[in-house]
């Protein structure tokens, strides 16, 4: 089936990751995808929604904490409530959705303070969810990271619950696949780099998949996780 | 006009990276006796209306915006 899908990418103020989101969907993936102003309202037609990265409104008081109101985000929720709706958050995406509790949880400044900008290694912990069926299970995948604020926290009892329904989709590896503290390049709890709501249809990840599309630029791993959605929408 | 003093600190048990690196620096000075240091945020609001309406607001505007349930707590005074 040739049908395109449609991914509507939600520009803030202080996005900067937007145009990156849309080559890798339109000019590698040849899919319909098109830029959403921060005030529409208008999100009805898209099949996925991407909350790309960067500063939205320069990441004051926390990072995603005044996106977060904007006029698109009411209409947020009604689309992740709809059947076939799939969101994706990628860095300041994934604050933006912890802020707005569509994921659980919180970003803390990384441990070591620095803003880090480089490849890392991750492991698919769960390979039965639309954004990662492409994917093997326990397979590394190396995508690059660049944020400030990519220190996941949450408490206990919801941690529990992450590992308990398979919540959690991305941990952060070394190139081998083995789950270890230096591995742990911000200091997220549970090496966590990506988790999925429990509909499953909103993945916030920290990585930036749209910066891993071709050979040329270091990984094309990123590819894998655009694919998984594309194939599991066309088969819904 | 009143003023709405705000404090914002993160919750007990949450690793805060900032206040544990000048823990280390001043430590690193010879302040051996400091065990912990904490850093959050101050913020300071000139606010309109009647004493009982502000501190509703303010605590609404607390738990809305200014500070992340998840992760931390607020305090704040009225002036």
């Amino acid at each position: 089936m040739n049908k395109k899908l449609k991914f509507g990418i939600v520009v803030f103020p202080g996005s900067n990751c937007d145009a990156d989101c849309l080559w890798a969907l339109k000019d590698v993936l040849n899919q319909e995808a098109e830029f959403i102003w921060h005030e529409s309202k208008n999100i009805k037609k898209y099949d996925c929604l991407v909350l790309p990265g960067g500063f939205s409104y320069g990441d004051y008081l926390r990072s995603g904490a005044i996106a977060r109101f904007a006029k698109v985000m009411e209409s947020i929720s009604d689309f992740a409530n709809k059947k076939n709706k799939f969101i994706i958050g990628i860095c300041n995406g994934f604050q933006i959705l912890l802020e707005a509790g569509l994921l659980p949880g919180a970003m803390l400044h990384n441990k070591n303070l620095k803003f880090i900008c480089e490849y890392v290694n991750i492991t698919v912990e769960n390979t039965n969810t639309p954004f990662t069926n492409r994917c093997a299970k326990g397979q590394v995948l190396k995508i690059p990271i660049a944020h400030g604020e990519g220190n996941y926290y949450c408490d206990e009892r919801t941690l529990n619950t992450l590992i308990a329904k398979d919540k959690i989709i991305f941990r952060y590896c070394d190139s081998n696949g083995m789950i270890t503290d230096e591995a742990n390049v911000n200091g997220s709890i549970y090496n966590i780099a990506g988790i999925m709501n429990t509909k499953g249809n909103i993945l916030g990840m920290m990585p930036h998949p749209e910066r891993a599309m071709i050979k040329e630029l270091g990984s094309e791993d990123g590819r894998l996780i655009w694919q998984s959605i594309i194939d599991y929408i066309k088969k819904s | 006009m009143a003023k709405a003093k705000i404090y914002i600190t993160f919750k007990d048990g949450v690793l805060e990276p900032q206040g544990k690196t000048v823990n280390a620096a001043l430590v690193k000075m010879g302040y051996k006796n400091i065990k912990d240091v904490r850093i959050g945020k101050y913020i300071e609001m000139e606010i309109d209306g009647n004493n009982e309406k502000i501190k509703k607001e303010v605590d609404e505007i607390c738990d809305k915006l200014l500070a992340n349930p998840n992760i931390e707590k607020y305090d704040f005074e009225i002036i």
